[in-house]
């Protein structure tokens, strides 16, 4: 047998029917549903009589729309409210699982598909969201899809697919203090462009992935789709498995044993061939701050904002323009100068307990600037705000100036009442610096969590590799 | 779905390459529980001046050239970003049949498929030749013949396009794609007993309906 690669192996265990010249039935282990992309498809398969297949396989949760404040208050948003509405009721006729907004175990869909191990290596997780990728981190494949998508894995628990081509991404060598998986991946979307991975599957690899936690691993799987690529994986390994074992939906005892064996065979052979293959060097990568309105403008911390005329491309050109009218930002101004006006630590990139734990010990003692407006530390789900407060994150972050909110999306999309206002400025640890992403006219600068830190402490940015950064993994 | 074989078109030109899809359908319209009504807010915060929703007459698509298109002539990874496929369905119900574009980001591209769309795809240089002319020659128009796979216009361009023929056959009868695979229902429910899919809870966890309700 020729050798394959993780892609294909999963690929190839999943096939439900082929026909020769068209796409394949793939069979969809975890299919994960919210609040903002589901009401049109649950509405769709009732009006033409049919059934969710497997209601034990789909997995529904509130976070897009919900308050990071006081639940127990009325929701004031009638759009979002019927939207809370409409997903209970569709879960209740269907029997569909739901964490809705007072569950202890509601959180960010693609943070709490892994912390209840619903996630686990070897399947194919789709959600209509196109941040699934995150749980390629545990050797899945998992995309995001659109909701007659949705309609049709409630209907069938299978999606008619095309191979995709392979990207392989290795990053070699040892990360630097202060650098972190969210600077890897953002480091290699400044490489390969925004649309550098469209048509791929991409996997990662080499030591400064493979010595990235199971957190950091999210991170980077996260924002592959922030390249092109609408999945990325990293096949699992020891570090995989340690972090699978006693999560409520993971086997026990034998059988977890079992698991994991079936688990270490989802690597790539050695020899499979990747239709394109992308090197990075991490001794090479430092703290990024992106300072245009898509990820793949972005540069280094001790950079500066680039010049239109830098750009050899005419529509590179006009982009960058564009982006810095928009940005409020001048050509040569050097990172470290732009002020910033609020702080956003949470997103389904950056809110699980290595940041959260990484961005206190920076606070820790210290006070947030007083140009801040405000800076919101949000966990990723209900779980990791109750073990951060069981290790005490919570005081640190608020003796700092923080605000310590409940679980949800919250300001990477601004659905809820957490929006940046026109014109403000956000270091933010989400995803997306799309124009009006964070709120209309806000312009927001993407950094990791160690980094959003120390820009609230400092009130402009700063490279954190200069703050006291020894705690900094 | 409404199947596609010819469309003839005024074009409207969007000259900016990487447009996203928070852009096509800004996250505020994202709480709607119908399919309908994204038109009206398509490209909602450059098509609009805020207070009070007034059309931005720097935006082209409130340029009154351009009323009434039909064909979207845009630039390379056209709609990347979000999965929401409320971007498509408000380029659809803004009266656009047709996208030509370099290139298309994936779940975009796919979610076009699911709803009557033709995202045409052709060279950069092809594209720059279109943008010049559509500039140029006012109530411009193309026409896309999916059967033979072309893009053309009065002056005698024809541009031939790829797309994979089962992605072709979808458009021109406007398939239901779940329809067709139930139509495999033997083949899901082999695959079930034989991969024994399943979702055990072995902890507690607090959720509501499955657990309790069967």
């Amino acid at each position: 047998m020729p050798p394959k690669t993780l892609y294909e192996k999963i690929w190839d265990n999943h096939l439900v029917h082929e026909e020769p010249g068209k796409p394949a039935l793939l069979y969809i282990d975890r299919h994960l549903v919210h609040e903002g992309t589901s009401p049109q498809a649950f509405a769709g398969l009732k009006s033409e009589g049919r059934k969710v297949r497997r209601p034990d396989l789909t997995f529904a949760v509130m976070d897009h729309s919900v308050s990071t404040t006081d639940r127990t208050l009325p929701i004031l948003d009638q759009d979002a409210k019927l939207q809370f509405e409409a997903l209970e009721r569709n879960c209740r006729e269907t029997g569909v699982r739901l964490f809705d907004m007072n569950s202890k175990h509601q959180g960010i869909v693609h943070i709490i598909g892994p912390e209840l191990g619903i996630t686990q290596p070897g399947q194919t997780i789709v959600c209509g969201d196109s941040h699934t990728s995150t749980h390629g981190a545990f050797g899945t494949l998992a995309f995001g899809i659109g909701t007659s998508e949705v309609e049709h894995v409630l209907a069938t628990q299978c999606l008619v697919q095309s191979r995709s081509k392979t990207l392989r991404i290795v990053v070699d060598g040892k990360r630097p203090k202060g650098v972190t998986a969210k600077d890897i991946i953002l480091a290699i979307i400044g490489k390969i462009g925004i649309g550098g991975g469209t048509g791929h599957v991409a996997e990662y690899g080499g030591e400064a992935i493979r010595s990235l936690s199971m957190d950091g691993r999210m991170t980077v799987c996260n924002m592959t789709i922030e390249g092109g690529a609408r999945a990325g994986m990293v096949a699992p390994d020891e570090a995989t498995f340690a972090y699978m074992e006693g999560r409520p939906f993971v086997p026990r005892g034998k059988a977890f044993q079992e698991a994991v064996e079936r688990w270490k065979q989802l690597k790539s052979d050695d020899g499979a061939r990747f239709d394109m293959t992308v090197a990075l060097q991490a001794e090479q990568i430092a703290p990024q701050v992106t300072w245009g309105t898509n990820p793949g403008m972005v540069t280094s911390v001790n950079g500066r904002i680039p010049d239109p005329r830098d750009f050899k491309d005419l529509n590179d050109q006009k982009a960058t323009e564009s982006a810095l009218k928009y940005m409020g930002l001048k050509p040569g101004t050097p990172i470290v100068d732009i002020p910033v006006d609020r702080v956003f630590i949470g997103s389904c990139t950056n809110s699980r307990l290595d940041d959260l734990r990484a961005a206190a010990h920076l606070v820790a003692g210290k006070h947030v600037a007083k140009n801040i407006k405000q800076a919101l530390i949000v966990p990723g789900s209900r779980g990791i705000k109750a073990q951060a407060e069981k290790e005490g994150l919570d005081k640190i972050f608020t003796q700092a100036g923080f605000e310590w909110r409940d679980a949800g999306c919250s300001m990477c999309i601004g659905m809820n009442a957490d929006v940046l206002p026109p014109q403000e400025r956000s270091a933010s640890t989400s995803n997306r610096n799309f124009e009006g992403r964070q709120g209309r006219d806000s312009r927001t600068h993407l950094v990791s969590p160690v980094m959003a830190a120390a820009a609230a402490i400092a009130g402009h940015f700063v490279d954190v590799r200069e703050f006291d950064v020894a705690h900094v993994e | 779905m409404q199947p596609f074989t010819m469309h003839t078109g005024l074009v409207a030109p969007i000259d900016r390459v990487n447009v996203d899809t928070d852009q096509m359908v800004p996250k505020q319209f994202l709480k709607a529980l119908t399919r309908e009504g994204f038109g009206r807010i398509l490209f909602y915060d450059w098509r609009y001046l805020q207070p009070g929703e007034r059309p931005n007459p720097d935006f082209v698509l409130n340029f009154p050239r351009y009323q009434g298109a039909s064909v979207l002539l845009a630039r390379a990874n056209f709609g990347c970003g979000s999965s929401r496929e409320h971007a498509p369905w408000g380029v659809k119900d803004y009266g656009f049949r047709a996208i030509i574009a370099p290139s298309y980001a994936d779940i975009f591209y796919n979610n076009c498929f699911k709803n009557g769309i033709l995202p045409a795809i052709l060279t950069e240089e092809q594209v720059d030749e279109l943008f010049k002319r559509t500039e140029k020659e006012e109530g411009y128009s193309l026409s896309l013949d999916l059967p033979n796979q072309t893009v053309s216009d009065r002056h005698g361009i024809v541009y031939k396009f790829e797309i994979a023929p089962a992605r072709k056959e979808v458009l021109l009868q406007g398939l239901d794609d779940i329809g067709q695979s139930l139509q495999h229902v033997a083949a899901i429910d082999a695959y079930e007993r034989s991969h024994k899919a399943t979702a055990t809870m072995y902890d507690t966890v607090d959720v509501k309906y499955y657990s309790n309700g069967r």
